[in-house]
Parts: C-alpha cells; structure tokens; sequence
C-alpha cells in the first residue's frame, strides 16, 4: 500500500469516528447522568462510583410511564391506519382513474407539503374549542390525519405512476371492476410503499409535539414526546432525574429502531427519492 | 377468463374515462385535508388583517400586523435566525453528509460500515423533545462541553452556552446537525449506490484521485438525492419549533428566536392572535418561495 492510500485510510477512519462520536455522546451523557446520586449534579460524562440504577424506577413512576405510553399508541392507533387508507385510495385514483379536476386536487394537495406545523397551530386551537375537542386526544389525531395527509397522498400517488399499465388493461378485459383491479392487483403490489409510509407515520405522531402541548393540557393524555416535553418543564432541576426519564421515554423507539434499521432505513430511501 | 365467457364485442371500458365515481377514492383524504389544513389555512389569512385577543370581538387592523413583521425588531429577528440556522441544518449536514456517505462508500461491507450508518442515524429516530434536553445538558454549566474544554485547559471559554448572547444560536444550530447529519448520510449513501459502478472504474482508469472521482462522479450522480436532502433540512430548518422551545425558548433575549415559537408566544401567550396568524402565514408562503427554486433546479435535466 501506498503511503498516501495509508494517510487517506488514517483520515477516513478518522473523521467517522469522530461523526460516530458525535452522534452518540449527548446519550451516553445522559446516561451517565442518570445514574448518579439522586438530586446530585454530576460532570457531564463520568461513570458514578456507586451507579443508581434505582433512578430509573423513580423516574418511571415520575414520568407516568404506563399512561404515556398507553395515550401515545392510542394517537398512533387513531392516526396511521386512517391516514395511510385515506392516503392509499387518493394516491391510487390520482394515479391511476381519471378523476375529474384531478390536477386541481393533487395541485392543492402539494401546498400542504411544505406548510408548517406552526403555520395552522393558532386556527386549529380555536377551531377544535368551538368543536369541544380540546384536551382530548381527538384533538390530535384528526389534525394530525389532516397535516399528513400531503406528504402520504403524495408518496402513494408516486408508487402508483410506476406500476404497469398493462396490470390495469389485464384486469379490466377480465372484467374486473375498479374496485376488483385495486384489491387483488394493486394494493398487493404496493404493500412494500404502504408498509413504508406507516412507519414513517409512526414516527411522526409518536415525536408529534407542537399540536399536544397546544391543544391538550394532561400530559397522560398527550404523545410521548408531548409528556416528555411536561416531564421537562416539571423535573427540569433535577438533571439525574430528567436524563433517566428522558432515557426511558426515547429507549422504546430507539429499541424498535435497532431491531428494524435495515427496513427503517430502506422506508425512508424508498419514497424519498421518487 | 370472465371475458371469454363474455359475448364477444362487449365493450371493454377504457380505463382514462373520465369518472365521478373515482371522486369517492380522493373524498376522505382530501375532506380531512380541507377540514384541518386548507380550511385553518385561510383562517389565518383572515385573521392576519384583524386585532383579535381570541376571546372578545375582533377589530379590523388593515396591513398593520404585515408591517410589524419587517418593522418590529423581535419579529424581523425571528426570520433573519431561521434563515441562519439553514446553515447549520442543510448546508453543514449536507456538506458532512457528503463526506461521511463517500468514505462509508469506501468501505468493504461489513461491521464497521454498519455500525457507522446506524450511529449516525440514531438521532433522526428520537423526538426532537429529546434531542433538545440531551444537548440541554450538554451545553450547561456543569455539561460535557465545559468539561472537556476544562479537560484541556480552555477554562476560560466555559460558559452556560444556551445563556450566552453570542454562542446561544450556534449552539442551537449544532443540534440540529446532530439531528440531520445521519438522514443527509443514509439518503446520500443510497444515491451513491445506484450510481453505476462503471463510471467509476471509468474515472480511475483515467487516472481520477479520491478528490476528482468525488467532484466528477458522485456529486453529479447525487443530484436528486441532494434535492431532497436540502428541501427536507430547509423546512426543518424555517420551521424549527421543538428544539429551540425546549433548549432556549428563543432566549436569551430575542438571540434564538425563530417563527414558529414566535407564533407559539404570540398566540398563546401574548394573546395577539392576528399577529401570530401574519407571521404564519408570511412563514408558509416564505417555505414556499424557498423550496420553489430548489425543486425545479431538481427535475431540470
């Protein structure tokens, strides 16, 4: 090997490892942290003499664990079936019937992809008011269905304008109905793009913030990351008890990560690109 | 089959026939979308042009609350920060992202590449709540950045980073490259994977280096992949909220205030509902005019 090959080997280990680094010391921090003395303020990275593992116990009763947790699949439960079958039939006619004004309702449908959250934060709060919605969890899943609903009609719209005509033109001289042709051709041919956009779905109610901090007061009844956001404002002091909290509350998705990366990781790449 | 049975001439329906039964497959999806999207959207149109407290009667204001928005320091300031945090979540995730795809790239597949792939990946998963606290912690006066600088000697640059009225929007700007370097990583790394392996025997054969295979192959390879790379990280960077509501709620002073928590106080706080509903509605249309040009630079040919 030659030397610059070797200098260019040395550097690029080198720079990884130090990206790798950065991507995991603040949770190694909090990990440290969440297992010193209660109600102490360790250093930012240092492993505790004596570690309390007991901090996670207390914070698991602190944070309402169960509730959360419970409350957060309930949004999720709420959200993504409705969402992806609505997103499902619309990206299928849009791509494959001819449905009147079509352009039009795609076309409206493509400003709500790059609208902010924030940008409908304040009518929303005073439309589910005069709705009685507030503090419920229906005030976080019907606008969440609403504000993905572009980003799925979208991505399903795409997965359908790659499938072959042909399919269509076969079903349709054996007589098959609309219908007929989605169920038993198309749907099962986009399993792969549905299966993809619910777990994008998930994650993005699961990490939902803005709309639970807004429009539901108790935390047990808001997403994960809304009761995270609580557990923040009221154990905010406590730095050994915020990081074991904090720990438990990102552990679960952080675990569904690791078993499903190479899916999560394809999910993401699929559509993106299209 | 079934048309075998059929008597032969029956016309077979074209499939492009325009159809209104095919309404019914786009009604739920878009009723829900006009209900809770387009619906509030031009509510806060609406609302931008009154003087309203949300709970007595509203009074007409004319352009007033659009004039504030480049008049009055604090909500000038909100757009200039969001504009400045584009630079650390786009241009320096994507330009790291680069990097980092390219030398993974490199790599002979196996654990190191893996486990390099997921590392960087991990923060994308976790809600930004919890990448505000980490780096919270971080960040404060007894937090790991202090301690390595006094590790090595630099006491004197320690501070309460977040409080600190020039580092307070870099710092926030860090968190979000922790948060978008590994989504730039991963959707990079699979452009370069269908880049055809033989441009790249072809640039070696001609005597390419690491440098000018990167500028001449990949880059121009990666075009739509960096399209979607940039609008993604540009959306999160003008309409950031979570992050710097949780680390710094856009203190100290205005330093770290961005739109969308703006909006947030203004509402919610401040009860200047056609304030926050200008600004809003001033935030979607400058995404849009943002994101217009980067896409169409994407579907050139």
């Amino acid at each position: 090997m030659t030397a610059s090959g070797l200098a260019h080997r040395v550097t690029r280990t080198g720079i990884l490892l130090a990206l790798m680094l950065f991507a995991v010391v603040p949770l190694l921090s909090m990990f440290t942290t969440a297992l010193a003395a209660p109600g102490s303020t360790p250093q930012g990275l240092s492993w505790p003499s004596d570690p309390h593992w007991h901090n996670f116990v207390d914070a698991w009763s602190a944070a309402n664990f169960v509730a959360l947790f419970r409350s957060s699949t309930l949004i999720v439960l709420g959200v993504v079936p409705a969402t992806v079958a609505m997103a499902t039939g619309a990206g299928y006619a849009l791509a494959q019937l001819n449905v009147p004004f079509g352009k039009a309702i795609y076309g409206l449908l493509l400003v709500g992809l790059t609208l902010p959250f924030e940008a409908l934060i304040t009518p929303l709060y005073y439309d589910l008011r005069s709705m009685g919605l507030l503090g419920t969890r229906l005030a976080i899943v019907l606008p969440l269905i609403g504000l993905l609903m572009p980003f799925g009609v979208f991505w399903m719209r795409a997965h359908f304008l790659g499938t072959e005509p042909a399919l269509t033109e076969a079903a349709k001289v054996d007589g098959a109905n609309t219908w007929q042709t989605f169920r038993r051709i198309h749907l099962p041919l986009a399993t792969s793009a549905w299966s993809a956009l619910s777990v994008l779905f998930f994650l993005a109610s699961w990490n939902q913030y803005l709309l639970p901090l807004v429009l539901v007061d108790d935390p047990t009844k808001r997403t994960v990351a809304g009761g995270l956001g609580a557990f923040q404002g009221q154990y905010g002091t406590d730095i050994v008890l915020l990081c074991a909290g904090s720990l438990l509350i990102i552990l679960p998705s952080l675990v569904i990560f690791l078993i499903f990366q190479r899916n999560f990781v394809k999910a993401l790449m699929q559509g993106a690109v299209k | 089959m079934i048309a075998a049975s059929r008597p032969r001439g029956d016309a077979v329906p074209s499939v492009r026939r325009r159809s209104w039964s095919a309404l019914l497959w786009v009604a739920p999806a878009f009723a829900t979308y006009g209900v809770f999207v387009l619906f509030p959207m031009l509510q806060s149109v609406q609302y931008s042009f009154y003087d309203w407290d949300g709970i007595g009667p509203a009074t007409p204001a004319g352009l007033d609350n659009w004039k504030a928005i480049f008049t009055q320091p604090e909500l000038l300031q909100s757009v200039v920060n969001a504009f400045v945090l584009v630079i650390f979540y786009t241009v320096l995730p994507v330009g790291l992202g680069l990097v980092a795809a390219s030398f993974i790239r490199e790599l002979k597949p196996g654990a190191f590449s893996t486990t390099a792939r997921v590392l960087l990946f991990v923060p994308q998963v976790l809600p930004l709540v919890a990448a505000g606290i980490a780096w919270t912690w971080m960040y404060s006066s007894d937090g790991l950045v202090n301690q390595v600088l006094r590790a090595v000697g630099l006491d004197r640059y320690t501070r309460a980073w977040l409080g600190d009225f020039t580092f307070a929007l870099p710092a926030v700007g860090v968190i979000g490259v922790w948060v978008m370097l590994g989504f730039c990583t991963v959707l990079l790394l699979a452009g370069i994977g269908k880049i055809d392996p033989a441009l790249y025997e072809a640039a070696r054969l001609d005597g390419a280096g690491t440098v000018r295979e990167f500028f001449a192959v990949t880059l121009p390879g990666l075009r739509r992949e960096l399209v979607v790379c940039t609008t993604f990280t540009i959306i999160a960077a003008l309409a950031s909220f979570d992050v710097v509501q949780i680390a710094t709620q856009g203190g100290p002073g205005y330093q770290t205030m961005v739109p969308g928590v703006q909006i947030y106080r203004l509402t919610f706080l401040q009860q200047h509902v056609g304030q926050a509903s200008a600004l809003a509605v001033f935030l979607a249309v400058l995404v849009l005019l943002v994101i217009w040009p980067i896409q169409r630079l994407g579907r050139q040919r």
